[in-house]
């Protein structure tokens, strides 16, 4: 009986007493979702242009970020590092593509998304073999004061990683609608055959994408670093991006944001007001049981592409 | 030449449907369980049974499991670490609450329940599919380990969470867990189990119900249409690879590590069944085997290989470079066979069969 | 290709076998001692300072003194990335190194210690859990071969509130108080629950929880909720990542840092240094001191950087976690001294190592000839007492360095040997392991 008045009755009742605090937390899991999209984009263009899931996407983070960091560390000023980090994931883009996505061309997603696992273990490995294993305070001078506004506490520094991935957002809304390269990218998320016969070379739009994925990752990395130090947990936000993935579609950035804002949300409130019902700590396990729930009723996620299996 | 099938006849359908027609085969593999049986044990050091072979036994039974589901038919499951420590748990608390239970009971039991959470979280594989599935099962995953963490009455109330194999006999003073197992018991009691339960595999995916899997796994909705159900095809599959999973979850608590907290059946662990399975050989019992020796034993190796080679290295530098080596073999291999090792396996076979002649 | 597939799958093979034999030629007046440490991996900013302070003493104490007893010490490091199957692969990989074997075990890992206490005592090797593991193996009565010197997490918990109760003015102070206690979700993190809990029906004050799911990388959920209730002092067990996290999380609303004590495993530099001017004022316990100011510092910088050795740079020299490295590698060789004092001076074996702990009697005198005077405390171990009824302090970061804002704190020894035993006595029930009787052992 405690147990149902703690899940139906006393979450709703610390609301209503409390219409502030629901207001922050609210703001709070939206600021939240809105990191965890940042990282989910970067799956998403992916999956999108060369249907592959990107398994390697959160050591992308950790090793953009740790280049970023690395440099800076080395003396370069912040815009330098952010152009050489942006080169060099370009670079790795191009490894990638040569030895890993050519080779394996055609093969089943299973088989592609395995490689890719190959491919966090190795940038795993090579990223604290060139950068070490410790932590790396990032501080680029985000700000990161906490502000109260009408009695609801909201942090600057989510405020400004909320701005940060939305301009990233527009930027690549723009690039994929009105250039001719997006317009390329969009043919081969479309159809790969199609867009081959119409003359759209593949493997320089691999390139693209993942360069592209890559720069995303970068961003997310120094979000994400500045926010926890650079280290290799940062590679764990990956798991915090899933159900964001699932819920929005693999296939959508409009999707990763919304997915974002409706786990952040849900996990945060869950969290606080039935988390004590449970004995805390269901954050984790509840943003995938309502990814589930949402996938129960749209299989490919909110915006995802809807599969039509033909017999 | 090696391989000549000439003067082997089958007289009846029973030699026919042998699991190894060709005679040879049946030879190696008799040679290969009596080396495991009788060589391994009499040569083989603590370490190299406790720290190699039992791990090693344990992963391959909890990959054929998840191989079961998503080799066969074509479930992709992240729950495994999930499912492997409902095994673990329900074995502990079935065998500290009836310690006269011999310890192979204990273990079917535990299998049992694990069977039944797994069709509990199997349901929503009839509405969901593919990648997606995947993703959902993590809330399985996610949601059983913090159930372990979080309600002390399945760690009977200890106050670090942590389960720890109480001593148990297979039968008479034989102990294979706690502390006076013999290193060898604990083997060959492992070693018992999972040929056993690789044996009833490999007759299961031979039969209907493997047959049916496959439907499934290729097409199904046209399988739908055949007559195949789907629910009760989808919901045997996680039953039964739940089933594995548990006894492989359990043996690990107890005969491997003998003391487990809920975070050792973390995500971590899916995943690493998972890449065996895929290295290994989706859809292949042989596969599972393969594949848990590439994940379990080439780290050792690569870990070991400098000092052996001769040459001392910092330890972190080691590491660093064995993930690294680690992952360019997997894409590698991948590159090479990407149906996995049993594939190579398979073709090994072909060109054996026919060698010197090129056809 | 066929060939290739064929050659590599053969090369594999014959790595394989002949890759996994160990033999290594060891001179024989070496004390072997195996060390499993965590250099790369999610923990390995707290595990890389903790691995080079112990191997410095050891380079230093054979540089200065060739060694205890003359007898040389050697060590090989073991990488287990805090992975408990890698960490039981080391253990079984170099217990029987060395002339006598592994004289002792240090697993640096909760999860480690407890896959490695029934084997260790099986092959009778001592395992050192040094404020970490078991906090119910101090009954030493049931857990011959383990050893949790100096203090455990419980008796933190007690050194904590009793810090809290002095700094409000008086244990009485605390009725009506609010404590609470974030903590990552893992068995490590609920060790104090119990005791504080204990302690709250003692004092009067009303103890709430505050969950993070490992690794704890987002915390905001925990912090409102903070934010919200307002508990009057806050304790935190965190670990790796949610340290720095936490710390960033209360400086975002706004908590006073310094009513927020972590423990002894969440007050270090990595733990501090992300959060930059935020962490000014956080607390931590310890049981060791901070800082090169020693002599036994000195000398390590003196014999071992001095001559171009040192596994770290000169400014990490004194790190938290650092010294913790070296009083780990000082309570150690005590040990194997101690032992030596019965045994002989020889390469002894793990269960002589045991001995020697068990008789363990570092006193302030002792303490002083080691130069680690304010560096570590005295304690005194015995058969049923495991502990050594070692002293807790409190410290706190200004930014720069950590600095002492308490004096010694003793926790509560008899409640906690209580505790300690009665724990012991359910796991020996349960395992079917008869309790050693202390009167009877030497």
């Amino acid at each position: 009986m405690d147990v149902l008045t703690a899940v139906l009755v006393t979450p709703f009742a610390n609301m209503w007493s409390n219409p502030e605090f629901v207001l922050e937390v609210i703001i709070g899991g939206l600021l939240s979702g809105v990191m965890y999209s940042l990282v989910a984009l970067g799956f998403v263009l992916i999956y999108k242009a060369s249907g592959v899931f990107n398994f390697a996407q959160g050591t992308m983070v950790l090793f953009a970020a740790l280049t970023f960091v690395g440099l800076i560390e080395h003396g370069l000023p912040i815009w330098g590092a952010f152009v050489i980090a942006i080169v060099v994931m370009v670079l790795l883009a191009v490894a990638i593509e040569r030895l890993v996505l050519r080779p394996l061309v055609n093969q089943e997603q299973i088989i592609l998304f395995m490689a890719t696992i190959g491919l966090a273990f190795f940038l795993e490995g090579f990223g604290q073999l060139v950068w070490g294993g410790d932590v790396h305070p990032l501080d680029i001078g985000i700000p990161k004061a906490p502000l109260i506004i009408g009695g609801v506490l909201v942090n600057e520094f989510d405020l400004v990683a909320a701005a940060v991935a939305g301009s990233l957002v527009a930027i690549l809304a723009v690039f994929f609608q009105h250039t001719a390269v997006g317009r390329a990218l969009r043919a081969v998320a479309d159809d790969h055959q199609a867009a081959q016969s119409v003359g759209i070379p593949l493997r320089s739009i691999w390139v693209i994408v993942w360069s592209v994925a890559g720069v995303v990752g970068l961003v997310a990395g120094i979000m994400w670093g500045s926010r926890l130090g650079v280290q290799f947990s940062i590679s764990l936000v990956a798991l915090k991006a899933l159900p964001v993935l699932i819920l929005g579609g693999f296939t959508s950035v409009p999707g990763a944001i919304v997915g974002g804002l409706i786990i952040g949300v849900g996990e945060k409130l869950a969290e606080v007001f039935w988390g004590p019902a449970f004995g805390g700590a269901i954050e984790d396990w509840f943003a995938y049981a309502l990814a589930l729930v949402f996938l129960l009723f749209r299989p490919h996620g909110l915006f995802g592409e809807r599969i039509i299996e033909r017999v | 030449m090696l391989y000549r099938e000439v003067g082997q006849f089958k007289t009846s359908y029973a030699a026919d449907q042998a699991i190894f027609p060709i005679s040879q085969e049946r030879w190696l593999v008799i040679a290969a369980l009596a080396a495991a049986y009788l060589v391994i044990p009499a040569i083989g050091s603590e370490y190299w049974l406790l720290t190699i072979m039992v791990p090693f036994l344990v992963y391959a039974l909890a990959a054929l499991g998840l191989n079961l589901l998503t080799g066969y038919a074509g479930q992709v499951s992240l729950g495994t670490g999930g499912f492997m420590a409902v095994g673990a748990f329900a074995t502990y608390k079935l065998t500290t609450a009836f310690p006269e239970f011999n310890i192979v009971f204990a273990l079917l039991l535990a299998g049992i329940i694990t069977a039944l959470v797994g069709v509990l979280f199997g349901f929503p594989s009839l509405r969901i599919k593919g990648f997606y599935l995947a993703v959902a099962t993590l809330a399985s995953q996610f949601f059983l380990i913090w159930l372990f963490n979080k309600f002390p009455w399945f760690y009977n109330y200890s106050a670090s969470g942590v389960i720890s194999a109480p001593p148990r006999a297979v039968f008479g003073r034989v102990y294979v867990t706690g502390a006076e197992a013999d290193p060898r018991a604990k083997y060959l009691f492992v070693l018992t189990m999972v040929v056993l339960l690789a044996l009833v595999a490999k007759g299961l995916v031979r039969g209907r119900v493997g047959r049916a899997w496959m439907a499934i796994r290729d097409m199904d909705v046209a399988a739908e249409i055949i007559g195949i159900r789907p629910l009760r095809t989808k919901l045997l599959a996680f039953a039964l690879s739940s089933f594995y999973c548990g006894i492989a979850g359990a043996m690990w608590a107890f005969i491997y590590t003998s003391a487990v907290e809920a975070s050792a059946f973390e995500i971590d662990r899916s995943f690493q069944i998972l890449f065996m399975i895929i290295i290994g050989g989706l859809g292949s019992i042989l596969g599972s085997f393969l594949g848990a020796a590439f994940i379990v034993l080439l780290p050792i190796f690569l870990d070991n290989a400098p000092r052996l080679a001769g040459f001392e290295m910092p330890v972190n530098l080691v590491s660093n470079l064995q993930t690294m080596i680690f992952g360019a073999l997997i894409i590698f291999f991948l590159i090479a066979e990407p149906n996995g090792l049993a594939r190579l396996g398979a073709i090994g076979k072909e060109k054996l069969r026919l060698w010197p002649f090129p056809h | 290709m066929r060939l290739s597939k064929t050659s590599l799958a053969v090369a594999v093979v014959v790595a394989a076998v002949f890759g996994l034999s160990t033999s290594t030629v060891f001179a024989q007046n070496e004390q072997f001692i195996p060390r499993l440490v965590y250099r790369t991996g999610p923990y390995a900013p707290n595990g890389i300072p903790f691995a080079d302070g112990y191997a410095d003493y050891l380079d230093m104490i054979d540089a200065r003194d060739s060694g205890i007893g003359g007898v040389k010490i050697t060590y090989e490091e073991c990488e287990t990335s805090y992975n408990n199957d890698k960490g039981v692969e080391c253990y079984e990989r170099l217990k029987n190194k060395g002339p006598t074997g592994a004289s002792l075990v240090d697993p640096l890992s909760t999860g480690i210690t407890y896959a490695l206490i029934e084997r260790a005592t099986a092959d009778k090797i001592p395992v050192i859990s040094m404020g970490y593991g078991r906090a119910d193996a101090s009954y030493g009565a049931v857990f011959p071969y383990v050893f949790t010197l100096p203090a455990t997490y419980w008796a933190q918990a007690d050194a904590m509130v009793q810090y809290v109760g002095e700094q409000m003015g008086g244990m009485d102070k605390l009725k009506g108080k609010k404590l609470g206690l974030v903590y990552i979700d893992i068995a490590y993190g609920k060790e104090p629950i119990s005791t504080l809990e204990k302690l709250s029906q003692k004092y009067g004050y009303t103890f709430v929880k505050y969950p993070v799911s490992a690794p704890g990388i987002e915390q905001s959920a925990t912090w409102l909720q903070i934010r919200q209730q307002r508990p009057d002092w806050l304790f935190m067990w965190g670990w790796g990542v949610m340290n720095s996290t936490a710390i960033k999380g209360a400086a975002s609303v706004g908590y006073p840092m310094d009513h927020f004590i972590g423990v002894w495993w969440s007050g270090s530099e990595p733990d501090v240094v992300p959060a930059g001017d935020a962490a000014v004022g956080y607390e931590s316990g310890t049981f060791h001191g901070a800082g090169q100011d020693y002599p036994v510092v000195k000398d390590i910088l003196k014999y071992v950087y001095d001559k171009n050795g040192g596994h770290t740079t000169r400014d990490k020299v004194g790190e938290v976690l650092y010294n913790r490295g070296v009083i780990n590698a000082i309570y150690d060789l005590e040990a194997i001294r101690t032992a030596q004092d019965k045994f002989g001076k020889k390469p002894l074996r793990g269960e002589n190592v045991q001995w020697g702990y068990e008789h363990l009697d570092i006193t302030p005198q002792r303490i002083t000839q080691l130069g680690a005077d304010g560096l570590m405390v005295p304690i005194a171990l015995s058969c049923d007492n495991h502990e050594g009824n070692g002293k807790v302090r409190i410290q706190q970061w200004d930014g720069k360095h950590w600095k002492f804002v308490s004096d010694w704190i003793q926790p509560d020894r008899t409640m906690l040997t209580e505790m300690y035993k009665e724990s012991a006595l359910a796991y020996a029930k349960e395992k079917g392991i008869t309790a050693r009787d202390c009167e009877k052992v030497m």
